[in-house]
Order: C-alpha cells, then structure tokens, then sequence
C-alpha cells in the first residue's frame, strides 16, 4: 500500500507500508511492519518527510541553515553547540504553512474522533537515514510523551523537526560527510496507551536459545520501569507451538507507574496490597501476548524481542497492544538449535543409546 | 533430596485392624518374608496404585503374577535390554510393590549385540510381526471361549465307552481349568511382546525433544505420536453410535426407561426396534468386551455381562443429543493439531538434526498404536472372556455346593482352586462326598471381611530408603515415579489447598470436584464436574464426554488418563499422590493441565 492523493503530509500507520521509510522514517515503518504481521499496535500516524521539506522550503530555511553550518568552526565545540541551538531555535520559530498544520490537525482529530475527546499522545521523531545505525542516530531524535491538544501536538511535531539539529547528531553527520540538508525527519503521533500490564517479550528463551518458548516479563501500570531495570517483573514461559504457559514466577511489585493525563506526565504510585503480588496477567492476557509475539516472530522469520502494553480500552485480543519491535540478536546469530554438537545415531542405535543414558547419571 | 528421608520398612509397619492374618490370602513368594528381610530392606519398592488401586482377591494374583513376570521376562530373556531387567515384586498389605532391578555395570557390554539383534529384528519387522501377533491373540480368544465348565454327569457318556476311551468327564474339566490358565499366562506374555520395544522407542523419541527444545511439555512430545484412530476408543464410538441410530429410528423413548429387557422389550415393539436391536447386538462382539474396571481385578464389570452399563452410557448420550450436544471425539480436529504441532516444532530444528527428528518421530509412530491398542486385545478383550470363564467356574461350585457367595471362588488362590476342583472330581468319582462345602464357606466369609479391612487402609506410596536419583527409564514413563515426585510423598502435602503433579493434558478449567473411588460409582458425575480419582481407566470413555477435567493420584504422561484426556482435549493433572484423599467432592477446583497443579479455591 503506498501514498494516495492528498496524504503526502500524513499517513494513518495501518495505510502505510514498510517500504514507505524514506517518505515516514524508520520507527513508523517498524509500526506498519508489525501491523502487516497481524499485530495491533496503539492507532497513529506519520508526518512525512515531505512535510518537513516543504516547510524547510517555504520560509526559505534551507539556505539560512545552510549559511549557519557554514559559519560553524568545525574543530570548536562551544560555537558548534551555540550554532546548533541557533539553527533549532529558527526552525522552532517559524510557522508551519498552512495546509501542513491542517494536514497535522486533522490526523490528530481523526485519533480523537475514535476515543471521543482530545487523547495523549506520544510525538516521536522518524529519522530515514538507511546507512546510520538506529542507536547512534535516529534515537537521537526527540520523543514527546503525554502531549494533549492540536495546538500541542503541532509544536511537538516541529521541535522532533529541530531535534535533527543537536550539535551530536551534526558532529556526527560532519564525521561521516553526510550533507545536512540532505536527512529528512518524520514524525511519528500515536495514541498513548495508559496501560493496565506493560511489559517485554521474547521470542525464544533467552536463557538457553531454545527457539520453542516465548518468555514474557510483566509489571503493572506502564512499562518503562521494568524496561530501565527498575522493577522486578513477574516471569512467565509459554511454549511456543502449544501457546500454552508452562512456567510462571511471580515477583512482587510494590510500585506502578502511571499516566497523569492532566499533567502530561506519569506518577509512580503504591501498588495497594491485594494486587501486590499477584500476577500481572491473567491466563488469557498471557496466552494472547504469546500469540502476538509468535505471529510477529514468524512474519519476520527470525526471533523478536518485543515491547507490549495491555491497553484497558481495547477488548479484542485481550487487550494487548505491541509498542516496538526489534530482531533479538545474541541466539539469533548462532544456528537455530541449541544442540549442535551432539550426533544421533538413528534406528536401534538411537533406542539403545536412550536406554543407556540413565546409566551416565547412576555415575555421576 | 534429604539424604535421611526414607519411607517406613515393611518389617516395622502392623497388619491394619481387622485385617491381621492377611499374609494367608498371598502365596509366599510374593511376601516380605522374614529369611530375607536383610535384602529385602535394601531395595525401594514403590507401590503400582496405578494399575492395583485397591487390594486384590486371593485368585486375582494370577494377574500381578503374571503381569510382571511377562514384563520382566522380555527385558531379561527375549531381547537382554542391556541396563535393565524387569522388576521386582512384593504384596504388602493387600497392595503391589515393584522394584526394578538394574543389570549389574560389568554385564552390559556383553548384552547390548543380543539387544541389537534381536530388537532390531522386530523394529524392521514390526508391521509384519504385529499382524502375526493379532492372529495369535484372537487364537488365545477362542480357545478360551471353547472352554466349558458344566457339572459332572451321573455316568460317563456312552459313546465315549463304547469307542474305548477310557477317560472320564473329571480329566477334561481339569484340563479346561488348566487350559484357562495356560491361554492367560499366554495372553500376558503376549502383551509385553511388543510392549516394552514399543515404550523405548518413544522414550528415544522423547529424549530426544527434551535434548532439542528443553522443557518442551511433556505432552507436546505425547500429541506428536498418539495415533487418531485408536481401537481402544471403539467401545465408546460404538455407544455414540448407537444413540444417534437410536434417535434416527425413533427408538430413544423406549430406550430411556426401565431395566434393560424391559427397554430391548419396547424397542423391539417398534416399527424399526429390529433394525436398532440388530446393530446392538452387532457391536457387542468384540466391542462390548470392555471392562469399567482395568482387567486386572475378578470384580471388573465387563459391559458384554452387565448391558446395564453400555446402555446407561447410550442413554446419556441420547439426552446429550437431544440438547443439540455434539457427542463425537473432535478426532479431525487432533489429528490437525497433531499435524500443526509436529510441523511447527519440526521448522524449528536446523537441517542437521530434523532428519533425526524425522526419522525418531517416524519409528515412535509406528510402534505407538501398539502401546494405544494392546489395552484393549489383552487386557479387556482377552482376560475380559478369562474372567467371565471363571465365573462360569465359580457357578459350578456354587450347583456343586461348595460355596453360596456369589464370587466365592476369587476368595481361593488359584492353587486352592485346582485343590477344590480335584477334592469335586474326587468325590463324584468314588461316589463320596467332597469336603469342600464344608471347609470353603467360612473361609471365603472370613477373608472377604480381612479384604474389606484391607481396603479401609490407604498404603504407603514407597518403601524403604529411595535412590539419590531414578535412572530407570520404565519406572518414570510408565509410572511417572521420578525423583521429584518421591521428595513430594516424603514431604507429604505441605499445603492442602494446593497439590502438584504431572501436567499431563493442557488446559485450565475451573469447576465442581466429583471424588470417584469405584467405577460403580462413575453415574454420580454431573456435566462439567472435575473428576478426581486415584486412577482411571480408559473404558470410563463415556463420562469424559461429561467432565470438564481429570485428576489421579497416580499415573505418568502415557497413563490411560492422559491418554484419553488428550484425546478428548480435557486437561488433566496425573500423579498428584493424593489428590483423591485430599480433595472432597464439591469443592471448588481450578485444574491447570500444562503446569500439572490443582488448586482448591472454595470449599
């Protein structure tokens, strides 16, 4: 599915395709993969590149950054800084045309439109560059979460716009002879989930590579204390094939973090008593994360390692939603099982091999 | 595990009350015997509760008998499976204790080119020997249907005088006697012929997803080789059968009330009751030679004697079927699963060892069926004509008037049974009086109370000291006794709202416990209950249609409970130890068949 008419400045994430990256960056395509893999995500779109460029061309800044770059003494650091906050602060400073903004609002009032009322938002930057590795620079770009209103919305779109001009990521370009003017930003606006469970899975055991489990870590509220280290999640294994969960561990969970919409911001708050140490998920939400994540996993024919949040307004799939996605990349490397260096001998061999095995354990 | 942690000796535990001199109703050789208590007490015996739930009748030891002694003779004598011989037995208490006996290390080598031979001769024949041996087990059939028990004639018949025969009527019914026993012990041997070979083959199998997938779920591996269309579900499939031709012909109603000749009666009034009545009588042979029971006790009901039970089942069935219930096995739907599973776990091997898996998979499919099948050929086909010639026996004496109790000759040992025929035979032919009537019935009134004490007593799980760690393969996959599971009966139930066993078929249910002991009292089952028993057998087929879940005391990942619950896709937990004395009926349980654990959530 590529771009219509009349959707270069937005394009909703379930009408855009993997292949749109150099038009919605790299994190929009990723969300459009997952849902080409049969994946709910939480409903968004993308500000297009295009978008940036026209807004770049009609105030003319492309010239008046190009100057400023000029202007930049490359080997001090202070003036880079100081030049890099100047150019941020000009695109920040000038108006978007009109029928961008529009474009902006109305795919922001199309979000509301299904939840009735202005919804949060996450504002993330999108960055295309295909040959820089997503860590060192397109996860640069800034990310806005919590943000409510139009108006809001709009402002956070053009500050991800500046973000591309951190002194990091200029240095960095300078480095590589990469031309400024030449990376594009999208953007990517997308519902915040105030999320019941959030957590994290994988598509193998990370343990021991076994490629027949999905192993899925859970806290309560949001997921970002567990995904910064700061929670003990609880643990659950699910076999793969059978989707059924054949081991969970429990952990106690004395705190949550949650959204505080009027604020747009979230709050870490006491767990009460009675759900303290009691699973994060229910039977059902396990097996439906495991379903996801399988699905997800064998569209992409390697083992992922997933981001998910259960999202209390949703009622298919048990609610779960999938944040973000990535190839899991230790076990992944080596060959898909574990046993390797082990020969079988077939037929009467094998059997007889499997009766004595016992005895290996009798010497031990 | 504990390394003090032991389970009491034999030599130190009492008689229960009531039950003091219950050493006379087993022969000597199958007792803890004082003279060798000193070898007796090195040795871990594990109590078989899965196939002798509940204490057995002095005749009823020809089936521990042989049934072990079948088992060990093919490890030791027929195919020398190098580590392992067969297993050792005791009754203690009226229950069966087994101890598998290991091959002495230095005797190994020496047995593992015998092995190869001889059981690589029956892996690359096996189709072909398995055909064969169908034909010497319908043999074993209709040799013991031939068998006649009638009473002695007042003379000799004439012909056999006047063509010179010169043997009496007394030398044929001892020779059908023996002939009863001859074609069992046939049968049992028969039954671990293939048995064994079959259970190492799937063990290698299961090694080897264990070694490939670690913590796959036991029952994965199960699915993967089960077959779809097994005989021993055929009974069952007949009765549904017959319920739905019941509600075609219009023969339900009639069906539905009173004894069942009062019921064949009405059918038989009706325009198409001749059709019904002719597929009724069709399916009894073989199908109906089924026990509720296991085969193994002389009191198991076989439905061909007791038409009461085959038609209750027809009757639920036809009430299901008036609700619109569907009441077939979802036998498409496994047999796809089956299919899925194996294909996904296949796709994630690498192209080294998936012509390993193949090929393992391939050997554990052709040997299954007969794991699946042979229950149904031996155990209810076979011992179920065995039982049912006994008993025209025991009605013999009983015209001979040797006892009135109406199951009087299970009372005697088999050898007390050949004693008590001679003592008959003897006395018709001197024209005397036997001395049986006079001696059999307050001996037979006096062990029937040792057994009912028996039977008040729950045994010990083990006995004596366990070993660090269970090695032997037979021991964990057929009676899912495993390290763990002993350190579980040592600590006993620490917490009774919670009990942990093999995760046997997957699913989680909640629901109304239904604590069944007998089969008699499987029509106490309401729909949706959880039926938690310290065994079941795979003939209580048709309440599984009416549960929502199975747990036992006892039993592995190939015990008939979780055969057929995987087979009717209801989860079940086995070999809990005391699931069935620890949970009343009516409680509220939720059973979860993947992890193996049973909770109690209200009372």
């Amino acid at each position: 599915m590529g771009v219509q008419e009349g959707d270069q400045y937005v394009i909703a994430f379930e009408q855009a395709s993997n292949r749109d990256v150099s038009l919605i960056g790299g994190k929009c395509a990723g969300l459009a993969s997952l849902i080409a893999a049969g994946a709910t995500v939480p409903p968004g779109f993308a500000v297009t590149t295009q978008a940036y460029l026209e807004t770049l061309a009609a105030r003319n800044l492309g010239s008046e950054i190009q100057t400023r770059v000029g202007a930049a003494p490359s080997n001090e650091v202070g003036a880079q800084a100081r030049i890099a906050s100047e150019i941020r602060e000009l695109i920040r400073s000038e108006a978007i045309p009109g029928r961008i903004t529009d474009a902006i609002r109305f795919g922001y009032d199309k979000l509301c439109a299904r939840a009735g009322g202005d919804l949060p938002v996450a504002v993330r930057s999108s960055g295309t560059s295909e040959d820089m590795p997503d860590a060192s620079f397109a996860g640069q770009g800034d990310t806005y979460l919590w943000t409510v209103g139009a108006n809001a919305v709009v402002d956070r779109v053009r500050d991800c716009w500046a973000s591309l001009f951190t002194a990091r990521a200029m240095a960095y370009r300078d480095k590589h002879n990469l031309v400024h003017l030449d990376q594009a930003m999208a953007v990517g606006v997308q519902q915040m989930v105030d999320a019941r469970a959030a957590g994290v899975a994988m598509s193998l055991d990370p343990s021991n590579g076994d490629r027949s489990k999905i192993v899925i870590e859970s806290v309560w509220g949001l997921g970002e204390p567990l995904v910064s280290g700061l929670a003990t999640p609880d643990y659950f294994v699910v076999d793969k094939v059978l989707l059924e969960p054949i081991k969970r561990v429990v952990a106690s969970k004395p705190t949550e973090l949650v959204a505080d919409i009027a604020n747009q911001t979230t709050v870490l708050r006491e767990v009460e008593e009675a759900r303290r140490n009691v699973a994060s998920l229910t039977e059902a939400q396990i097996r439906a994360v495991a379903r996801v994540v399988k699905a997800v996993d064998r569209s992409f024919g390697a083992p992922q390692d997933v981001e998910w949040a259960i999202d209390p307004q949703k009622t298919e799939d048990e609610g779960v939603v999938l944040l973000q996605c990535r190839p899991e990349t230790v076990w992944s490397k080596k060959a898909c099982s574990p046993v390797l260096s082990k020969s079988y001998a077939p037929g009467i061999e094998g059997v007889l091999s499997t009766l004595m095995a016992p005895l290996a354990l009798r010497k031990q | 595990m504990n390394a003090q942690a032991k389970f009491p000796s034999p030599y130190e535990q009492k008689a229960p009350k009531g039950a003091e001199n219950w050493r006379d109703l087993y022969p000597y050789y199958s007792l803890f015997q004082e003279e060798r208590r000193k070898d007796d007490e090195k040795q871990f015996w594990f109590c078989d509760a899965q196939h002798w739930p509940t204490p057995f009748r002095p005749f009823d030891t020809i089936m521990t008998d042989y049934a072990v002694k079948c088992l060990g003779q093919y490890n030791t004598r027929h195919l020398l499976v190098p580590p392992a011989n067969g297993v050792d037995y005791r009754i203690h208490n009226g229950y069966l204790y087994l101890s598998p006996i290991a091959v002495a290390p230095e005797k190994i080598p020496e047995r593992v080119p015998h092995f190869l031979e001889r059981a690589g001769f029956y892996f690359q024949n096996w189709n072909k020997l398995l055909d064969n041996w169908h034909v010497k087990v319908r043999g074993v059939i209709d040799a013991l249907e031939a068998l006649r028990y009638e009473q002695l004639p007042d003379m000799v018949p004439k012909e056999w005088v006047f063509e010179g025969r010169g043997l009496d009527n007394t030398y044929y019914l001892m020779e059908n006697y023996e002939s009863a026993l001859q074609l069992c012990y046939k049968a049992w041997q028969y039954h671990f012929e293939f048995l064994n070979l079959g259970y190492a083959a799937y063990l290698d199998f299961f090694g080897f997803c264990k070694e490939q997938f670690p913590s796959i779920p036991d029952q994965a591996i199960a699915r993967m080789v089960q077959g779809i269309d097994v005989d021993l579900f055929r009974p069952d499939d007949e009765l549904k059968k017959l319920a739905h031709l019941a509600v075609e012909t219009g023969v339900d109603t009639a069906l539905m009330s009173g004894s069942v000749e009062q019921a064949l009666g009405a059918v038989a009034a009706l325009p198409k009751g001749k059709q019904w009545l002719e597929a009724w009588t069709a399916a009894q042979n073989p199908w109906f030679n089924f026990t509720s029971g296991n085969g193994f006790y002389s009191s198991d009901k076989y439905w061909i004697e007791h038409l009461d039970i085959p038609l209750g089942y027809i009757r639920n069935y036809i009430v299901q079927l008036r609700k619109g219930v569907t009441i077939e096995r979802p036998t498409a739907q496994v047999a796809a699963e089956r299919e899925r599973i194996t294909k996904e776990y296949a796709e994630l091997l690498n192209q080294e060892v998936r012509p390993v898996f193949e090929q393992k998979l391939g050997l554990a499919r052709t040997v299954f069926p007969y794991v699946e099948n042979h229950n149904f050929y031996i155990e209810h086909w076979s011992l179920g004509v065995f039982w049912r010639k006994m008993r025209e026996l025991n009605r013999l004496f009983i015209t001979a008037g040797f006892w009135s109790d109406p199951e009087g000759l299970f009372f005697l040992s088999r050898n007390e049974v050949r004693d008590a025929l001679w003592d008959y035979c003897s006395a018709w032919a001197v024209g005397g009086a036997p001395t049986g009537p006079h001696f059999w019935p307050q001996r037979i009134a006096q062990r029937r109370k040792t057994m009912d004490a028996l039977a008040q007593h729950r045994p010990e799980p083990a006995l004596n000291e366990p070993p660090a760690v269970v090695t032997e393969p037979f021991t964990i996959m057929l009676w899912g006794i495993t390290t763990d599971r002993i350190s579980v009966w040592l600590k006993g139930p620490a917490d009774s709202s919670r009990l942990e066993g093999m995760g046997a078929s997957p699913g989680v249910v909640e629901g109304l416990a239904r604590v069944i002991r007998s089969p008699d009292e499987l029509d106490q089952i309401r729909d949706g209950e959880i039926l938690v028993a310290p065994v079941t057998a795979p003939s209580w087929a048709p309440v599984f249609s009416k549960i929502s879940a199975t747990v036992t005391d006892i039993g592995g990942m190939m015990s008939h409970a979780a055969i057929v619950c995987r087979e009717y896709g209801l989860p079940a937990v086995t070999a809990t130890g005391s699931a069935s004395a620890v949970i009343k009926t009516g409680q509220r349980l939720r059973v979860d068949g993947t992890a193996g654990t049973v909770e109690v959530l209200a009372n």
